[in-house]
């Protein structure tokens, strides 16, 4: 103990803490796997539960207090910054979790210890990579969550769908890695600095910097790298495919966990070291933010399956969350973490329902699955129109908040046209997420549905239940949840 | 007993709502009583605690009387804001007073009104939610509450006239009665708007009563004129004057109890509250006074004409509560404003009364309401004939009576006010003496004579349970002697009526004024009546003349419908298209029907057919096919082959390089 404190004061292990508790819950977990016979066949799923909780309670246990500051020689950032986005990628851990625990009562191999120690350590990289002040270690733990993801997606070993998504999921995503790492080489060789705090620094001592070539093409690398993540258009194509073969579980936690993880890389990366040159990526990001929105919206008004739906909407609220990122301002930056906090809750609800409702070994993920729906099962129903109506704006969800911050931060920043064509695209969106409901009442054919619920543990009751509460909490009293956003911007202060 | 428990008398009607709105289908399963015991013992706790206030409030000196209870805020934007409010004053707890009274008592005659009806517990609900609107438009301490109460009535009103929906025309009458009202409530809301912006111009983003009172005098006599009159329509429709009182009579296709409270006793006195409130308002414009007497008087005539020839029980009393309205209008508008919220609170009493008798004579006849069909109840239902006749008496004025020291206040005020004149009162007086006539022919038609109901009719024919007599016997009471509140001080009285509302009248409302340092005293008229001794001489020679006139018209029914019963018929015949005229009560709806209605209605037709269906749905529907089509379009690019993901990749990655090296 005593040398511990010596080489490393007890704080610092206390800003890493909830990352600690996940890997040994992983590496339990992975244990588990190997010890079958000893060991019920659900323990690895509830251990997994218990040590996501526990880092969730050791989030809010540690807290946020006080000015700023760094650990491990500047590897890590303790911030508001990092809590708020822990906090999040937590509770999005923790669901993910509830509603594996009922998916894999349909699919045998979702129960392994491997699939739950997968999901831990790709939640650890998450972490990692909110909270990290380092590119090196940014980019390891972004590779951490990768690789784990490309392992979960394709989980469902014998669906041909599912190996094809994993397999492009890796490919394309060695491939933006490539360009992340290329554009962290060329920051470091513009500034000399791999850590962030400095790198900021540098940049704003010499202004001469910001028409060099070196940091352009840092910029363009770095976007195209961390684009690919958040599926920014041009750099989505790969998003449909993915989300619709990986197991919906996961599914869930991609569209949510690595959205979140890749935005707070966003903005500690590029929003906020690089905010000098902002006025010359205002143009080109402009038009990107368009773009992910209005393809995103588009392309989903013509799907039939609701994963693939679902997974073409994620790229147009990647394209809203966008505005933020042009706004800029500090309060943009809240409505940015706002965004992604409601955003977790009401995905995960939605692909919750959608992973809710399977047969053993198959899924139904036709829109028309959907027929009647509202009435054979009303509480579902209900939770389900909570889901897509955050998911489409419409009050008192936490969705229409979202979009009020983030369009009145754009707007204060002068982006008129950019926030009339997000509400242009917030209505081509109602019609997407509002058929599902009306499939669900309304349907002709819903006396012809066949579905019936095969499994409905605790579990999923608990997480729906929460996410559903979530939605409406957020958006009946929004100002809590957006001050403490507010109070959670990273900036160089 | 704290002011601050004002709150509690809207929440007890609504608490009320809540409970029996979204259980009472279980409650009615369970115990159906317990419906009622919610409903009427809501509105008992909230007649209770506003009596409470009430005598705190004369407990203390007149000048004092003003409490301003700020709940919460309501709305708050920039420097303008808006308070849940309530205002303790004379007014306001002399209106809430007879509100929750009689509503009480409403509510108890109810319980067997209506026990045989199948949605027992809507329709309490429904009453709650009306007594809740109608208390917060009574105590509101600003203009846009007593909007949200304006409004909430409105919409009670049109769900209680179509309570029994499955009827159509029950439904059609609602429908008229809520498209009316919102004409009515068109302008209302527009003055509201321009009351609001022009005092914002000066500063005073405000619309509570003390502040835009207080600083009236900053705006431009002809502008304050626009507001009143602007008002005033509102007041027309919510009060059933000329010219939107049409929605009135169709309004008696709701249950009898709903007429006596809403369409008698209480919502449509508001706009006659809403006048008397804003009496600082209207005092500062002559003109918008002259409007509101003559419309009132106009309106107290026309409508006792109409009610002469009508043969429908209720539609007689409809017209005859028009035609009471008008009275109080009358008195508003010549500046005896105590007067007329004097005839508001006996009229409450003798209309409630009369609309719950005709209640008891319908539910005995089952149903019936025509009058040609009845007669000779006397002996059947005693405690029913001697309350109707009670009513009866009240309302026409006979000496001792409630109405006549009311009705005989505003008539004497028409002829001698400054603002009056001998024209409004000899208005007036014909539309008194009319009343005596139609309201004595409905005695005579119904108690009177043989029973011209069929056998089977007669059978059924019994006296009214208690808990219907009773509240007929609470009302007689008050029928008879509440008038004796305001003796005027010709015959002896007090006046406590006039006194007790003084603060907020007359003189008081200057002091308002004076404090926020505007004009000493601007209505002097008003200031002089008020304070003025006059002759009494003049005044008992006026009454004696009324009296012995409503004595004459009470004969003349006598003779007409019991001794020569031949007679109405012949005189019918001898000039039927004046006969004609007045049962179809002058065509007005017929004339509206063409001048507004039928123009405004092809115009729809042609914004439905022309307009919404080709042009709008066109471009809907276009606009949502162009969007589909171009998500065919990109769904193609989704080719499924991650080689040419990886080329959009790079398209990106050289998107962004050439932007950076050619464009900036």
């Amino acid at each position: 103990m005593v040398t511990f404190k010596v080489i490393l004061p007890a704080n610092d292990y206390m800003a890493v803490l909830p990352q600690i508790v996940l890997v040994s819950t992983a590496l339990l977990v992975l244990m588990m796997g190997v010890f079958k016979k000893l060991v019920n066949a659900s323990a690895p799923g509830f251990t997994a539960l218990a040590g996501s909780l526990l880092a969730l309670g050791c989030v809010l246990f540690v807290g946020h207090h006080g000015a700023p500051s760094s650990t491990f020689g500047g590897m890590v950032l303790v911030d508001g910054f990092s809590f708020f986005l822990s906090l999040v990628i937590c509770i999005i851990i923790a669901l993910t979790i509830l509603v594996s625990l009922n998916y894999g009562n349909f699919f045998n191999c979702m129960r392994t210890g491997e699939y739950y120690s997968l999901l831990l350590m790709a939640g650890v990289g998450m972490i990692f990579m909110a909270t990290a002040g380092n590119l090196i270690l940014l980019f390891v733990a972004l590779e951490t969550m990768s690789i784990s993801i490309y392992a979960l997606t394709g989980f469902h070993k014998k669906q041909l769908k599912s190996s094809e998504a994993a397999l492009k999921y890796f490919l394309l995503g060695a491939f933006g890695s490539a360009f992340l790492l290329y554009g962290f080489a060329f920051i470091y060789g513009a500034t000399g600095s791999l850590d962030i705090i400095k790198i900021a620094g540098f940049i704003k001592t010499h202004p001469q910097m910001l028409n060099m070539k070196f940091l352009v093409a840092a910029f363009v690398l770095t976007i195209a790298g961390i684009g690919f993540k958040i599926s920014m258009v041009p750099f989505h194509m790969w998003t449909p495919d993915t989300y619709e073969g990986a197991p919906t579980s996961v599914t869930g936690f991609m569209a949510t966990g690595v959205k979140a993880a890749a935005f707070a890389a966003l903005i500690r990366v590029i929003l906020v070291p690089l905010a000098p040159m902002q006025h010359s990526w205002v143009t080109i990001m402009w038009i990107a933010a368009f773009l992910t929105m209005t393809v995103g919206n588009i392309i989903a008004l013509v799907q039939d399956n609701i994963k693939r739906m679902l997974a073409y909407s994620s790229i147009a609220h990647a394209g809203y969350i966008l505005l933020g990122f042009l706004a800029g301002t500090g309060l943009a930056q809240a409505g940015m973490l706002y965004y992604l906090m409601v955003y977790a809750f009401m995905n995960i609800g939605a692909f919750g329902v959608v992973a809710l409702l399977c047969k053993k070994g198959e899924e139904y993920t036709s829109i028309s699955d959907f027929a009647g729906l509202g009435f054979k099962y009303p509480l579902l129903g209900l939770v389900m129109s909570v889901f897509l109506f955050s998911l489409a704006g419409i009050p008192p969800t936490g969705g229409f908040m979202g979009k009020f911050y983030l369009f009145t931060q754009a707007l204060r920043s002068g982006y008129v046209w950019l926030v009339v064509a997000a509400g242009v695209n917030s209505v081509i969106s109602i019609y997407y997420y509002l058929r599902v409901v009306v499939v669900m009442y309304f349907s002709p054919q819903a006396s012809e549905n066949s579905i019936v619920l095969g499994s409905v543990s605790p579990g999923i009751v608990i997480a729906l239940a929460t996410a559903a509460t979530a939605v409406l909490v957020m958006g009946i009293f929004p100002s809590y949840f957006f001050s403490l956003a507010g109070n959670s911007i990273f900036s160089l202060m | 007993m704290k002011f601050d428990l004002v709150r509690l008398i809207p929440i007890f009607p609504l608490v009320g709502v809540l409970i029996n709105g979204l259980l009472g289908r279980r409650i009615v399963e369970k115990n159906k009583s317990l419906v009622h015991w919610i409903a009427c013992g809501a509105v008992g706790l909230s007649f209770l605690v506003t009596l409470g206030l009430f005598v705190k409030l004369l407990g203390l000196p007149a000048d004092k009387r003003l409490y301003d209870f700020t709940w919460f805020t309501w709305i708050s934007s920039g420097v303008f804001h808006v308070n849940i409010g309530y205002q303790i004053d004379p007014l306001s707890m002399f209106m809430c007073m007879f509100v929750t009274g009689v509503g009480f008592l409403i509510h108890v005659y109810s319980i067997g009104y209506m026990s045989h009806d199948e949605s027992y517990f809507r329709f309490f609900t429904y009453l709650n939610l009306f007594m809740f609107s109608m208390i917060n438009l009574i105590l509101a301490d600003n203009f846009l509450l007593m909007f949200l109460g304006w409004e909430g009535v409105g919409l009670c009103s049109y769900l209680l006239i179509s309570f029994w929906f499955s009827d159509l025309a029950n439904a059609v009458a609602g429908k008229k009665a809520f498209v009316t009202n919102r004409v009515g409530d068109f302008f209302f809301a527009v003055g509201m708007l321009v009351l609001l912006t022009h005092l914002g111009a000066h500063g005073v983003w405000s619309l509570k009563f003390n502040d835009v009172f207080s600083h009236a005098y900053l705006l431009p006599p002809h502008l304050v004129t626009i507001i009143c009159l602007l008002f005033f329509l509102g007041c027309t429709a919510k009060s059933a004057q000329i010219p939107l009182y049409i929605w009135l009579p169709d309004a008696m296709a709701g249950p009898t109890p709903v007429s006596a409270l809403i369409h008698a006793a209480t919502m449509v006195t508001a706009g006659v509250y809403f006048v008397a409130r804003c009496n600082v308002l209207y005092s500062m414009s002559p003109f918008a006074m002259h409007v509101v007497a003559v419309v009132g008087a106009l309106t107290a005539f026309f409508a006792a004409t109409i009610a002469v020839t009508q043969n429908d029980i209720k539609k007689v009393l409809a017209y005859s509560t028009v035609s009471q309205l008008g009275y109080m209008f009358l008195g508003l508008g010549v500046g005896a404003f105590a007067a007329g919220l004097f005839h508001v609170l006996t009229h409450s009493f003798f209309k409630a009364l009369l609309f719950l008798c005709s209640g008891c004579v319908i539910h005995a006849m089952g149903g019936e309401q025509d009058m040609r069909n009845m007669g000779g109840l006397r002996k059947k239902m005693p405690i029913t004939f001697a309350s109707m006749l009670i009513g009866t008496l009240a309302i026409a004025g006979l000496p001792g009576f409630s109405g006549f020291f009311s009705k005989d206040e505003i008539l004497w005020q028409a002829y001698s006010s400054p603002q009056g004149s001998h024209i409004l009162w000899l208005i007036g007086l014909l539309a008194a003496v009319m009343t005596a006539f139609y309201m004595f022919r409905l005695i005579f038609m119904t108690f009177f004579n043989e029973c011209r109901a069929s056998e089977e009719v007669q059978h059924h024919i019994h006296e009214a349970p208690k808990t219907m007599t009773v509240p007929l016997m609470v009302l007689s009471v008050l029928s008879i002697f509440g008038g004796l509140l305001g003796v005027p001080a010709s015959l002896g009285g007090m006046n406590r009526v006039e006194h007790f509302l003084h603060p907020v009248f007359g003189l008081g409302a200057g002091k308002i004024l004076q404090a926020a340092g505007g004009p000493s005293v601007i209505h002097k008229a008003v200031a002089q009546t008020a304070a003025e001794p006059h002759s009494f001489a003049l005044e008992y020679e006026l009454m004696l003349l009324t009296t012995l006139l409503v004595f004459a018209a009470i004969f003349a029914a006598y003779v007409l419908y019991v001794k020569k019963r031949d007679v109405p018929g012949r005189i019918a015949e001898g000039n039927p298209s004046f006969y004609q005229l007045l049962l179809n009560k002058w065509y007005i709806d017929e004339i509206y029907e063409t001048v507004f209605i039928n123009p405004l209605r092809a115009f729809s037709i042609f914004l439905w057919k022309g307009i919404d269906v080709v042009v709008i749905d066109g471009l809907v529907n276009s606009t949502a096919a162009f969007f589909v089509k171009c998500g065919n379009v990109c769904k193609s690019t989704q080719s499924g082959y991650v080689q040419r993901y990886a080329v959009s990749f790079m398209v990106g990655v050289f998107g962004l390089i050439a932007y950076f090296m050619y464009v900036r």
